[in-house]
């Protein structure tokens, strides 16, 4: 219990820092590299609480997919430095007192909320479906994937799908003076535009070059 | 304060989630910081999701906590190709100069 205690509050304190530091540091580089540190603090708490797939699936789509096209895009795009300070725009605006004040009361509700959250008194007895203790987790979580949420699963394919082909429409750029092969007109062509029959008289020959 | 339980997971998602919302608020620098900050939000609802999934010992959570991650990986890769084709038209990505809708 109390090692689980101490991994609890290292891996959630780390995860807390680095995400203030994703939001505050001036550097764009360095907030995405926060970024990965509060993803895979945030994976090693859900190993920890006994979600192991999960944890894995975590550090793999999140640090391996989506926090490497962030870098990139970053790197890309060339926005790493910024000149002007820490939120400060260059007008002068009122948002960060009442951004500051909207956040705060956020977060109050919501540990409000979580303090004053109760069991119903059968809660957690009720028996809910395939959570058997023999299993290992990534076992029960295919065997309920597959099964029971076969659709969600298939609609979550389309979206990864969809979002592939939106990524492209959205960036893809027609080239100029780009020669590329034409199916159509390559298919289409047809004998008469392309052979012409000429009656060569003998002895005179013809030119061609008119 | 040893003991921990459910509450612990939840306020530590609650901070997470606040925190999001905080760099969403204040946040005048570049779009890319808007979307991390979006990321750290998904990622709240997925540690409530998680522990309630585990002390409830109900294992539907954790299937939508799959489906949230490749929601996520969808709208990042979405919004990123906006920022990138917007980048390619105006040449800046800073939150202040994105007025075209005067919103």
């Amino acid at each position: 219990m109390i090692a689980h205690a101490l991994f609890f509050y290292f891996f959630s304190i780390i995860a807390i820092l680095s995400a203030i530091m994703v939001i505050v540091s001036r550097n764009t580089v360095h907030a995405v590299f926060f970024l990965i540190l509060d993803f895979i603090s945030i994976a090693s708490l859900f190993i920890l609480i006994g979600a192991e797939f999960l944890g894995m699936m975590m550090i793999i789509v999140y640090v391996g997919a989506v926090a490497v096209l962030f870098l990139f895009v970053v790197m890309l795009l060339n926005v790493s430095e910024q000149k002007l300070s820490w939120f400060r725009g260059s007008r002068k605006t009122k948002h960060i007192p009442i951004g500051l004040a909207v956040g705060a009361v956020i977060l109050l509700e919501l540990i409000v909320v979580v303090g004053g959250w109760k069991y119903r008194d059968t809660f957690s007895e009720t028996k809910f479906l395939n959570f058997e203790k023999d299993f290992t987790n990534t076992h029960a979580i295919g065997n309920v994937m597959y099964t029971e949420y076969i659709h969600l699963f298939q609609i979550s394919g389309l979206i990864l799908l969809l979002s592939m082909i939106g990524a492209i429409v959205l960036t893809y750029r027609k080239r100029e003076g780009v020669k590329r092969q034409n199916y159509f007109t390559q298919v289409g062509r047809e004998r008469e535009d392309s052979i012409k029959l000429v009656e060569v008289e003998s002895g005179k020959g013809i030119n061609l070059d008119d | 304060m040893i003991e921990i339980g459910l509450g612990h997971y939840l306020t530590f998602g609650a901070i997470i989630f606040s925190i999001g919302t905080l760099g969403i608020f204040l946040n005048r620098k570049n779009v890319i910081v808007i979307l991390m900050s979006v990321e750290l939000i998904l990622l709240a609802v997925n540690i409530n999701l998680v522990s309630f999934s585990i002390y409830l010992q109900d294992i539907t959570g954790q299937i939508f906590t799959m489906l949230i991650l490749t929601v996520a990986a969808a709208e990042a890769a979405i919004g990123l190709a906006i920022i990138v084709s917007y980048y390619r038209n105006r040449g800046s990505v800073r939150v202040e100069e994105i007025n075209e809708m005067k919103g």
